[in-house]
């Protein structure tokens, strides 16, 4: 016996795999291109936690393209499948809305997953990292991979066109993720925005992730799982609601 | 017999539009079921809750004896639905597709099962051509096998054979009727009138979201009476109503049922004394598309006169 679940999981984790090029080569370079550049022009200028600005930059950007991959993966595929009708094949055998999620925001952290460690081997280039509390960095990769898998299926059923996702993705999704201290500390921000940063929690999945690679943050690991794991579960019953109503999958 | 299908009042309303106003149906196990109906009937739309993709406003839709609603899991097992729209999923190739289609149901071992169904399709030489790469006729078998991978017992083709060539259509119906001969009950909803004579045992008329009639194929094609004439008038001619009450018009042309053959002399004379040039003249066995044409124009009657 197979489950439905496992079929969908499998069935998704293949889609990606597919044209692993676009899915998890692409954002790979994407993050090292970022980290060439900035690397160069700051390395020599700029220290964060007394940490190397590279080193620094390092977690951030591992993490910051993960999310960004964990929300492509399931709101492309939803909405790919809507536009060409293929859900159909997913809505009429016997998986109920639960495995449905599951194997969505499954296959999502596992992109997530595999883009982060295509970018932690290639940066191994420019710096080292260290790895001082290996279980925070997998929670947190977990959890907003997961956060953000679930995110891109509300994105994705809420979706009738692709503009409408591209929508969600550069006015939501990037701002979030690029604005949450990838780049630098919260603490060399002006009060205002440091103020603004602590009501995004895409901040609190970057800076606990970063405590596991270095042991220092900018605010205790602790604080940030709290912040991570309460998303995770907001953003998880909001997409099981939509998807036990049936809204625009089921009219 | 067992019921495989039981349909009660079932009501669909998208917006202002009412799809499905109270439709009832009972298909027993191992019948060949038509559902015909104009554009926008609700043909769609009742298979679309039958299937669970839509869920009715009211009433109650049973697969087999299973709620589709309550009982999701036994009824979508026991269901296999051919979509109207030709849609496939581009990442993979016919039998991966099929592979996971199995899979969503339960299925891990089904090469047997699966290399059958490519074969009665003639998909065995493309099994591993990427669904992107085939043709319309093509992609439409493929539809055909990914509702069979789980041996349903009920099984709905919604328009199978929209644009599909002459060849393609012959040997699907004979795969179709092969499976209905095994045992399985089969709905099919077509615009294809001649398709649903030739195969349907029994056939149900939607119109408007209402059943309009429902009756063996045989009963409906006796309704109408064995033969019809049918004559093309001069175009300046107009029959009196006590003759074009008793006729179907299209343009210049007029149809009449006929219950039996002696009728034809006394219309012709009728036809004569009223003045009218008869241009052509043609008498033919009735077939579903008159019946349909009768039916469908009979309830817009009936509509008019109700207050």
């Amino acid at each position: 016996m197979i489950s439905g679940f496992q079929t969908l999981l499998y069935k998704e984790v293949l889609r990606f795999w597919k044209v692993n090029f676009q899915t998890i080569a692409a954002p790979v370079l994407t993050a090292m291109l970022y980290l060439m550049i900035f690397s160069h022009v700051l390395e020599a200028h700029v220290q964060v936690h007394g940490v190397a600005y590279t080193s620094f930059l390092v977690p951030g950007l591992v993490m910051m393209s993960a999310l960004q991959n964990a929300f492509a993966n399931s709101s492309s595929s939803l909405i790919q499948s809507k536009v060409t009708g293929s859900v159909i094949f997913v809505l009429l055998p016997p998986i109920s809305y639960v495995e449905f999620f599951l194997a969505y925001v499954v296959a999502a952290m596992l992109r997530g997953l595999m883009v982060a460690l295509g970018v932690l081997l290639v940066t191994i280039w420019f710096a080292v990292p260290t790895f001082v509390a290996p279980l925070w960095i997998l929670t947190f990769l977990v959890l907003g991979g997961g956060t953000m898998g679930a995110l891109g299926m509300i994105a994705g059923i809420w979706a009738d066109k692709f503009d409408q996702l591209a929508g969600f993705q550069n006015f939501l999704i990037m701002p979030l993720t690029m604005l949450s201290g990838v780049f630098y500390s919260l603490h060399s921000l002006p009060e205002f925005w440091q103020q603004v940063s602590r009501f995004n929690p895409v901040f609190y999945m970057i800076d606990g992730f970063r405590f596991g690679f270095f042991g220092v943050s900018d605010v205790p690991p602790e604080n940030s799982l709290a912040v991570v794991g309460m998303s995770f579960l907001l953003v998880s019953a909001a997409t099981l609601a939509l998807l036990r109503s049936g809204y625009k999958l089921r009219s | 017999m067992r019921v495989a299908v039981a349909i009660e009042r079932v009501e669909k309303r998208f917006g202002s539009l009412l799809a499905l106003a109270g439709v009832s149906l009972q298909i027993a196990e191992g019948e060949f079921f038509g559902l015909l109906g104009p554009n926008g009937a609700g043909k769609t739309t009742l298979i679309s809750c039958l299937a669970g993709l839509s869920r009715p406003d009211a009433g109650k839709l049973m697969v087999m004896g299973h709620d589709v609603l309550s009982d999701y899991r036994s009824a979508r097992r026991l269901l296999g639905v051919v979509p109207q729209e030709l849609v496939f999923d581009p990442f993979f190739s016919v039998r991966e597709t099929l592979r996971i289609q199995s899979g969503y149901f339960g299925i891990r071992h089904n090469e047997d099962w699966i290399d059958e169904i490519l074969a009665n399709l003639d998909l065995t030489a493309k099994a591993d051509t990427n669904m992107r790469r085939l043709s319309g006729g093509m992609k439409r078998r493929v539809l055909v096998a990914q509702a069979l991978v789980h041996k349903p017992p009920v099984i709905v083709l919604d328009e199978p054979t929209a644009g599909v060539d002459v060849e393609l259509r012959q040997g699907l119906w004979q795969f179709v009727r092969r499976l209905n001969r095994d045992g399985h009950t089969v709905i099919l909803t077509t615009h294809y009138l001649e398709e649903a004579e030739a195969l349907c045992g029994r056939i149900a008329m939607l119109k408007q979201g209402r059943v309009v009639a429902l009756d063996t194929t045989s009963n409906l094609l006796a309704r109408f009476a064995g033969h019809t004439l049918t004559l093309r008038l001069a175009p300046a001619a107009s029959l009196p109503a006590m003759l074009s009450a008793r006729a179907t018009q299209s343009e210049s042309t007029w149809t009449f049922p006929l219950g039996n053959l002696g009728e034809i002399e006394p219309l012709l004379t009728a036809v004569r004394e009223a003045g009218c040039v008869i241009d052509d003249l043609r008498l033919t066995q009735t077939d579903l598309e008159d019946v349909f044409l009768g039916v469908m124009q009979s309830s817009d009657r009936r509509k008019e006169s109700a207050p």
